[in-house]
Parts: C-alpha cells; sequence; structure tokens
C-alpha cells in the first residue's frame, strides 16, 4: 500500500532520551484517532546526527525537519501539517545566528555541506528492518563479491580504494586484509574477522551511531572481508554502554541468519560465516587490538608488545582482522562503486599506495562549545574551518574560538592559525594531533588548556592497565605535575620535565596508549604554552577554569537583580534584592559556578 | 543479601559456562544482584572452572562493575570530553553535595549513588548523566534537586 506521507522519528540514543519512543505512539495515536493511518505512515529510525536539537522528527515526502518536538506538539502537527499542509512554523529549525526558520532539510547548513558515505541511510530506513536495508541496494554489494569477485579480487579492490582505518591509526584495510589472508594460507588455520565497537574515546559516539542507524552496512562489510580474508567466524566487541546498539545489532544478525546473509552456505555461494556479539565492560584499553582480543579470549584485557603481529596471531592464536566499526561500515559502497570512485574523494593519489592519502569520507562528532553539535560525514581533506564554522556554525554566544581537540586521549589541541589546515590522516599528525576514530571537540575562550591536558591525562591514569612502568608511572607523575600547576604552584622548570617525560613515553611504553599519551600536553605545550605560563608566573587562570586561581565576582554594570543566581548558589554567598545589584561573599563561595549557568547576563566575572 | 545460586547458575548456563563469556555473565549477575557480592564470584569460578583471583581479576578491571552495593538509582556522571568542557566536574559536585555522598558511594537509604562513566554517547546533549536507565541532558546545576525528587518515594 502506498502512503501519501511518512514521518521520520529519529530514535537514536540522543533523542530517545527526549522521549521519542512515546513521541511515536502518540503520534500513531493521533493519526488514527483522525483517521489518516491508511495515508501516512510513522517509522522510526536511527539517529539522524542533530541530536542537540533532539527529538527529530522528518515528514516525507517535503522533507521538512522538525526539532525539539514534543508529545504535545503532535495535534498541531496533525491538524496543520498532516492535514492542511501548513508546516508547523514554532517546530521548525532556527540557527542560533538567524533569526527565520529553515523548514528544510537539505536547506540547513548543518546538513548541507556534508557528504554522506557511511552515514548513506541515516534517518531514511528503519534500523530494525532488514527489508528497508534491502530496499536500498543493501546486499547488492555482497551478492557482487560473491558471485562475480575472486577473494583475491575483493581485498585488491579495497587496496587500491585506499580505504584507511577509521578506528586511529589509520592503517590500509586491504594490506591488513592481504597480511591476514596469507597468514592463514601459510599457517593453514582460519582467520577470523573482528569489529571493534569498543568506542572508548570519551567525547565521541560514531561508532555507536552508525550501528543505530544502520547496523546491516556494518554486517554486511564484515561478510565481504570475511570472504575476502577467508574467514568463517566473526566478532563484534561492543562496550556495554550501548544497549540500544548492542540490541539493534543483535536484530540485525538475526535477521541476516533468516535471510541466509550469515551461517551455512551464504546466497548459495559455499560460503560460512557466523557473527557473535560479544560485550567489553568499560575499559579504554580494550579497544587496543591485542588488548581486545584478551579480552574476547575472557581474560584481562591488557596489551601484549606488538612484534607477534595480530593478523597472524590474534584471538586464540589465529590469524585475526581487527577493522573499527566504521571501516566496515565503508566497504560495500566500495565493492557496489568500485575502488575509483572512493578514491577520488579525498587527498592524495592512493591507489597505487595507499599510504599516499586520505581517501573516501570520515565521520566525526562535533561537540563541546559549538553551535551545532552533533555527527557529520564530511570528505577527507575539508578545512577545519569549514568544519567549524559553516557546518558546526561556530562558537555559541559570540565568544571566541580556542582551540579544538582530536584524536581523543591520544590526540592534541589544535589552536586557531591551524584552522585552514585540510583534515585527513597525515596532516593531523604532522600538526602534532591525530585522526583518531572522529572525536572534534570545539573549545572556546573559556576552556582552560592546562586543565584540558590535566583531563586527559587524568583519564589516562586511570585507563592505564598499569602493565608497563613508563605508562604508569610516567602518567602519575605527569599527572601531579599538571595537578601542580593548575593549582598555582608550578615552577617554570615544570614544563622542560613535562617535555622531556613525554618524550621518554613515547619510546618506551608497551602499547599505543601509552606511546600515545604525552599527545595532549605536548600539543598544548607546543600551542598554548603561554597559558602554562600564565598559570604558573601569574598564577592566573586565562580560562577562568582552575578553582585555585580565581575569585568570582558580580560585574553591577550587567547585573539586573533577576535574583536567578541568589537561588542557584547553595551556600547563600549571593545576595540582594530583587531588581538591584546583587553582591557576593568571597568567604562563602565555593566557587561551583552555578550562578554562571542561570546568569542570563553574563555579570558573574571569574578574575 | 542473599544470593539464590540457582539464578547465578541458569545465568551461567545461558552462556555455555565459556570462559570467553565471562564478561558478559558477570553482567548480567551485576544486573541481577545490582553488585558482585562474593558469592557470586565464587559460583562464577567454580561452574566456568576459573580461579578466583581471575575473575575477581576481571570484575576489578572493568569499570562496568562494582564489589559493592550500589543505589537503586544509580546515578552516573558523564565525565568524557565533551561534557568535561561543559562543566561535568562542577556537574558531579552538585551531586555530591545534594546527596550528601562521594562519587563511588551509595545514600544510607540504598535510593542513589553516585558514579562517574567516560561518554555515554550522547555527547550532543553535553553535559549528560543516567539515573537508574534514563538519560538526561543539557543540565545545570540548578537541575539536580528536580531531577533527584522524581526517584525519592511521594512524601505520604
Ligand atoms: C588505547 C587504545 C584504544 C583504542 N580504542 C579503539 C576504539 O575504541 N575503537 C577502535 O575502533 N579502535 C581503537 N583503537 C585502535 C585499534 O587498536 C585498532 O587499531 C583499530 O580498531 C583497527 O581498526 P581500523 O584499522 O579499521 O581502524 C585503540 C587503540 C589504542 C592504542
Ligand atoms: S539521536 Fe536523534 S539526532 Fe541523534
Ligand atoms: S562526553 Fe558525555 S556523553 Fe559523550
Amino acid at each position: 500500500m502506498a502512503y501519501r506521507a511518512h514521518c521520520l522519528i529519529c530514535t537514536g540514543t540522543g533523542c530517545v532520551a527526549g522521549g521519542s519512543f512515546n513521541l511515536r505512539k502518540t503520534l500513531e495515536a493521533e493519526i488514527a484517532k483522525r483517521g489518516l493511518d491508511r495515508e501516512i505512515q510513522v517509522i522510526t529510525t536511527g539517529c539522524q546526527g542533530f541530536c542537540a536539537e533532539g527529538p527529530i522528527m522528518i515528514v516525507q515526502p517535503d522533507g521538512v525537519f522538525y526539532c525539539r518536538v514534543e508529545e504535545r506538539d503532535v495535534p498541531a502537527i496533525v491538524e496543520e501539517h498532516l492535514l492542511k499542509g501548513r508546516p508547523v512554523k514554532k517546530l521548525l529549525y532556527t540557527p542560533p545566528t538567524e533569526k527565520a526558520p529553515i523548514p528544510a532539510l537539505k536547506d540547513i547548513p548543518f546538513f548541507a555541506k556534508q557528504k554522506l558515505i557511511v552515514l548513506r541511510n541515516r534517518g531514511l530506513i528503519d534500523p530494525d528492518r532488514i527489508e528497508d536495508y534491502i530496499a536500498v541496494d543493501g546486499y547488492t554489494a555482497l551478492g557482487k563479491a560473491l558471485t562475480q569477485m575472486t577473494p583475491e579480487g575483493i581485498v585488491l579492490e579495497i587496496k587500491r580504494s585506499g580505504l584507511r582505518g577509521r578506528g586511529g591509526g589509520g592503517f590500509p584495510a586491504g594490506i591488513k586484509w592481504e597480511t591476514c589472508r596469507h597468514a592463514g594460507q601459510v599457517r593453514g588455520v582460519a582467520p577470523v574477522v573482528i569489529c571493534n565497537a569498543d568506542e572508548g574515546d570519551p567525547g565521541a559516539f560514531m561508532d555507536r551511531s552508525i550501528i543505530e542507524s544502520d547496523p546491516h552496512s556494518v554486517v554486511e562489510g564484515m561478510i565481504i572481508a570475511a570472504r575476502g580474508i577467508g574467514a568463517s567466524e566473526g566478532f563484534v566487541y561492543i562496550r556495554h554502554e550501548y544497549p540500544l546498539a548492542r540490541q539493534r545489532l543483535q536484530l540485525a544478525l538475526d535477521h541476516a541468519r533468516e535471510f541466509g546473509l550469515l551461517g551455512k552456505n551464504i546466497l548459495g555461494a559455499g560460503m560460512d560465516f557466523d557473527i557473535e556479539i560479544r560485550e567489553g565492560a568499560g575499559a579504554f584499553v580494550c579497544g587496543e587490538s591485542t588488548a581486545l582480543m584478551a579480552s574476547l579470549e575472557g581474560k584481562l584485557g591488557e596489551p601484549r608488545a606488538k612484534y607477534i603481529h595480530t593478523v597472524e596471531h590474534g584471538y586464540q592464536d589465529r590469524p585475526s582482522n581487527l577493522n573499527n566499526v566504521e571501516t566496515y561500515a565503508n566497504v560495500p559502497l566500495i565493492i557496489l562503486r568500485g575502488a575509483d570512485w572512493f578514491a577520488s574523494m579525498g587527498t592524495g593519489d592512493v591507489k597505487e599506495n595507499p599510504w599516499n592519502g586520505s581517501s573516501g569520507t570520515k565521520v566525526f562528532s562535533l561537540v563541546g562549545k559549538i553551535n551545532n553539535t552533533g555527527l557529520i560525514e564530511v570528505p577527507m581533506g575539508i578545512s577545519l574551518r569549514e568544519i567549524i564554522f559553516d557546518i558546526g556554525g561556530g562558537i555559541p554566544k559570540g565568544r571566541k574560538f580556542k582551540a579544538v581537540q582530536t584524536g581523543g586521549p591520544s590526540g592534541g589541541c589544535l589552536p586557531e592559525e591551524k584552522l585552514d589546515m585540510a583534515v585527513d590522516f597525515d596532516s593531523l599528525t604532522e600538526a602534532g594531533s591525530m585522526m583518531g576514530s572522529g572525536g572534534m571537540i570545539v573549545m572556546d575562550e573559556q576552556t582552560c588548556m592546562v586543565d584540558v591536558a590535566r583531563y586527559f591525562i587524568a583519564f589516562l591514569t586511570e585507563e592505564s592497565c598499569g602493565k608497563c612502568t613508563p605508562c604508569r608511572e610516567g602518567l602519575k607523575t605527569m599527572l601531579d605535575v599538571l595537578t601542580r600547576i593548575g593549582d598555582g604552584k608550578g615552577r617554570m622548570e615544570d614544563l622542560g620535565l613535562l617535555e622531556e617525560m613525554g618524550a621518554v613515553m613515547q619510546d618506551c611504553c608497551l602499547c599505543a596508549l601509552g606511546t600515545s599519551a604525552p599527545n595532549p600536553v605536548l600539543s598544548t605545550l607546543q600551542y598554548f604554552r603561554h597559558e602554562y605560563e600564565a598559570h604558573i608566573r601569574d598564577k592566573k587562570c586565562p580560562g577562568g577554569v582552575c578553582k585555585e586561581l580565581i575569585t568570582y565576582g558580580i560585574d553591577p554594570a550587567k547585573c539586573d537583580g533577576c535574583h536567578a543566581c541568589v537561588r542557584a548558589c547553595s551556600t547563600a554567598a549571593i545576595m540582594g534584592e530583587v531588581k538591584k545589584v546583587h553582591t557576593l561573599d568571597v568567604h562563602k563561595c565555593i566557587k561551583c559556578g552555578a550562578c554562571i549557568e542561570v546568569c542570563r547576563r553574563d555579570a558573574i566575572t571569574r578574575t | 543479601m542473599h544470593i539464590d545460586p540457582a539464578k547465578v547458575d541458569a545465568i551461567i548456563q545461558r552462556h555455555g559456562r565459556k570462559r570467553e563469556h565471562l564478561i558478559a555473565m558477570l553482567l548480567e549477575c551485576q544486573e541481577e544482584f545490582t553488585h558482585l557480592p562474593e558469592p557470586v564470584l565464587q559460583r562464577v569460578s567454580e561452574q566456568v572452572e576459573v580461579p578466583l583471583p581471575s575473575v575477581l581479576g576481571i570484575a576489578t578491571f572493568f569499570r562496568a562493575f562494582s564489589l559493592k552495593p550500589v543505589g537503586r538509582y544509580p546515578a552516573h556522571i558523564c565525565m568524557g570530553t565533551a561534557c568535561h568542557v561543559k562543566g561535568a566536574p562542577r556537574l558531579l559536585e552538585a551531586f555530591e553535595r545534594e546527596l550528601k555522598i562521594l562519587r563511588g558511594q551509595t545514600t544510607d537509604d540504598l535510593l542513589f549513588s553516585i558514579n562517574t562513566v567516560n561518554c555515554l554517547g550522547c555527547c550532543g546533549l553535553a553535559p549528560a548523566v543516567t539515573v537508574g536507565k534514563d538519560v538526561h541532558g543539557k543540565l545545570k546545576q540548578a537541575d539536580v534537586p528536580r531531577i533527584l525528587k522524581k526517584y525519592r518515594p511521594k512524601e505520604a
């Protein structure tokens, strides 16, 4: 039956938190009540990428984009839009820098500059229905790989596409597949393919979103990889904090099995392969390949030295091919449209040598102090400025941009001078950061770079497995030094000490957690040394974050006496009558910042 | 607290007593008993035939496990980078002040406990917190009392 219109409700984690499952029920009930249920269909989709404006709903075929939709808006949507064809104005999206709302999704700047390859199906299909995926050419690439290509041909195609791993290191997937396939043949042991969905980078949710919105693309990618490599068994290692993603993935695997796409004799082509889900339980180091495989075996997730490569001796000593979720999700389209098509996007000429550039697109989670937070997919080679200012809409409240952090705890912070840099694997590394898995955290003038460095080092200190000394002790000492600087008790010599320790750790740690751990410190020292010096020499925190170095106050010129801060203050440090300038007692103030969060006039000062 | 060994056994059975499924079993046990008391670890060790120190090793290595009882509505404050730059450390303090416990502790009435996590995966809603199974996003310190009230028993 053909429907006249479709209401696509986002049921990604962000929007679910905003109540989108209830929204669906209410909308369906209202539609039925008005007798429209044969004309209008309600569909739930995965994350649309614009979670900060959720819950999100799109009405097709008009392409109208609604944000912050609540249950009580439902009657208006049905009455005005679905019955009378007039979009409900108050639910349309208005960019923070504009006055007029933008009705159509395609016209919203956040979406307009993106290029969707991995996220091609986001918000278009119901992730719980394999039929939806098949309707948009899903599993066609698998059919092609099984019937028209040899396993060697599959591996070669991926190699020529230049696809590099999206999980952190940027290792060319084709070369990894080739080595793994070879190891399996030489040793006569069937390899395994593993998908890394541990997503340990704190502040990133690409993998979660891909699985939640299009789980079959990952499954299809894994089956094709297994065919190329000659594997009969596959695993997805997913973190347990992602229950919705796990549930959707499980359903996808069950459906794929029912459709003969997993199991024995896949598509009648004589291939046997199945995938099992395994849960991680929240350890950052388990995203590292050797630790991940130990954890898969039910052992402690501790890394081992890498001179024995996991592609040859990995899970249960079998040749093991580990790739990230996004890496696998790229595979079906490369097979379907060809390596040349993929290699034509991005930087460098990768067809002869995948190390020569970065092809394709990259998904980033664009978050922090930015107007449009969300999940974006952009072509490799785009500039940081385009990402932050065109797609991201710049910094909120007209504040100044200070830095952008990429690469998670292994990455670094880049300053304004680097904004015109092209984003690809090699230029990010050269600038002292890295691509990492795709976290991109924007910081404004109210962020303290010493605090950011300390934050990452504290994170890594907790997450270091403690097996090797340079990492365990180096991180602890770095944390002490950074804490000291943040407390205003640092010495100028500390900066040299940090750099020296960083260099030792880069050389001596056992795994990449340790060797990359100094990056947040070294990159902030490189680009924001003056902030460290301000903490040490002037005993000032320019970002107004480090508690020991700031005093709160009220700017009498800005305060209009609205009493909001008086109500928010839990220690009664702020006094004053309504409509009269308030005062702050620094002896009672615990510097919690609750007042700043509620002040509408920016009248609270930190000096 | 009383531990019904049959419940533990059922979970272990479901996972075919395989060592590879240790994490999954422990996660399910924790769901059942809110934390991992020693008798549970003991039982798992015997049934899966993995020495107790190894089971204990796993149970202490991963953040998700707790050996101590947690509250009925555990509050998990996200300390991921996106939440950090949007004030998560101060939000944590607000929860600590409001509940009069510190991170890692449980209230005397066993209603709440406070813990931190490294990213809930809804960074667009930073700063974010889960209480029980609900996600609360874009929080201000001033929102904390109102949120906790939802989980408190209604005054008689
Ligand atoms: C400490 C550490 C944590 C990591 N965490 C992740 C992770 O959460 N997800 C991921 O895909 N890769 C992670 N990696 C990278 C993996 O070791 C591995 O390189 C990657 O999964 C390979 O897949 P790819 O080539 O497709 O990127 C991590 C590496 C290190 C050293
Ligand atoms: S969860 Fe709805 S847009 Fe991300
Ligand atoms: S950083 Fe808090 S949800 Fe991701």
